[in-house]
């Protein structure tokens, strides 16, 4: 069932094991003429900001908070709901409202946490489109768009978490969550041995995205 | 991608959550997905159609976006379920154990009672 042509493949095979080359052509995106959406959007950017509804400035901040801000609260989040079991059982119970305590409005109408236990481990995909929790996570990364993504990790988990180095034994229940209409998922992963006494911001830093998406674990480095 | 004031961090969109007092199904209820094929908006995916599962929580009313993705207001709101389901009974040629599940959320309007096998754990057993 394997696809050697799948993308999150190719990305995680682009370890940094190697130099770029600073001036190296980019490839793809800046070729050729702009695409119809591309030429709407910035036709729609335009007016707003000929309405003075927007600014240029407001909306590269806003592009830029996607990329640098954004993708930590999902951690900082699950970093309070490993050191404080009351927040992580309103987490549970109301996702939303629980982010909200924090400083952090989702856009979406309702968050679903799901815990990863000893017995459970728990994976988001979004079969019909790419729903994902922005607000929280940033912008979904390119394999979970993927039709490949999308289509396998519904009906060959295992195979899939393999492909991301996540191995896990029959005895644990693989639940999969297709995201596949108003609900949005984090994924509440199980902290890490080795973690005890850590810092909050030492805990958000193995609470990387894609342990709360479910398709890896967070791992204590050995130091050195 | 084209963010406006009312994406801003500081004031949330108004949430289209309401409460669904009026349910028709109960949390361990069994259901099946009606084998319908429709044209239009569906946020039913194809694999899961004709397929039994079990309630697993109540998420509310929402707009049907069966309506809302041409245009109109989604009115009257349909009641949103989250259902779960033995993988491989989703997938007969599943490879993995008997316990794995995908759950998925169903408009009410696209399930119907069920009874008989092919039933995942119960939703206290995942908790």
């Amino acid at each position: 069932m394997s696809n050697s042509s799948f993308d999150y493949y190719a990305n995680r095979q682009h370890g940094h094991d190697h130099a770029h080359d600073d001036h190296a052509p980019i490839a793809g995106q800046d070729e050729g003429p702009p695409s119809e959406y591309e030429i709407m959007s910035r036709a729609m950017q335009e007016l707003l900001e000929e309405k003075g509804l927007i600014t240029a400035e407001e909306v590269r901040r806003r592009m830029e908070l996607f990329e640098e801000e954004l993708p930590y609260r999902g951690s900082r989040v699950i970093a309070r709901a490993w050191t404080d079991p009351a927040f992580k059982k309103r987490l549970l119970e109301d996702g939303k409202a629980a982010c909200a305590e924090m400083g952090v409005n989702l856009e979406a109408d309702r968050l679903i946490a799901v815990e990863n236990t000893p017995d459970v481990h728990n994976v988001i995909v979004c079969t019909l489109c790419s729903c994902y929790p922005r607000s929280l996570l940033g912008m979904p990364p390119t394999w979970y768009k993927s039709s490949n993504y999308r289509s396998r990790v519904v009906f060959e988990p295992r195979a899939v978490l393999k492909e991301f180095g996540t191995v896990l034994p029959d005895h644990v229940t693989v639940r999969v969550h297709d995201s596949n209409a108003d609900m949005r998922y984090v994924v509440i992963p199980m902290r890490p041995e080795g973690t005890e006494g850590w810092s909050g911001e030492q805990l958000a830093a193995i609470a990387t995205r894609d342990t709360l998406v479910g398709v890896t674990v967070p791992r204590v480095r050995a130091k050195g | 991608m084209t963010p406006g004031r009312r994406t801003q961090e500081r004031s949330p969109l108004p949430s289209t959550y309401t409460p669904a007092p009026g349910h028709r199904f109960k949390v361990g209820d069994r259901v099946v997905i009606k084998r319908s094929f429709p044209p239009g908006h569906r946020r039913t995916p194809y694999y899961i159609r004709g397929k039994r599962g079990v309630i697993e929580r109540i998420c509310g009313a929402f707009p049907n976006p069966e309506e809302l993705a041409y245009g109109f207001d989604g009115e009257p709101r349909k009641v949103l379920y989250r259902v779960r389901f033995a993988q491989n009974h989703v997938w007969p040629e599943y490879r993995g154990p008997a316990h794995d599940v995908i759950e998925m959320e169903i408009f009410e309007h696209w399930l119907e009672p069920a009874s008989g096998s092919a039933n995942p754990a119960s939703p206290d057993e995942l908790g």
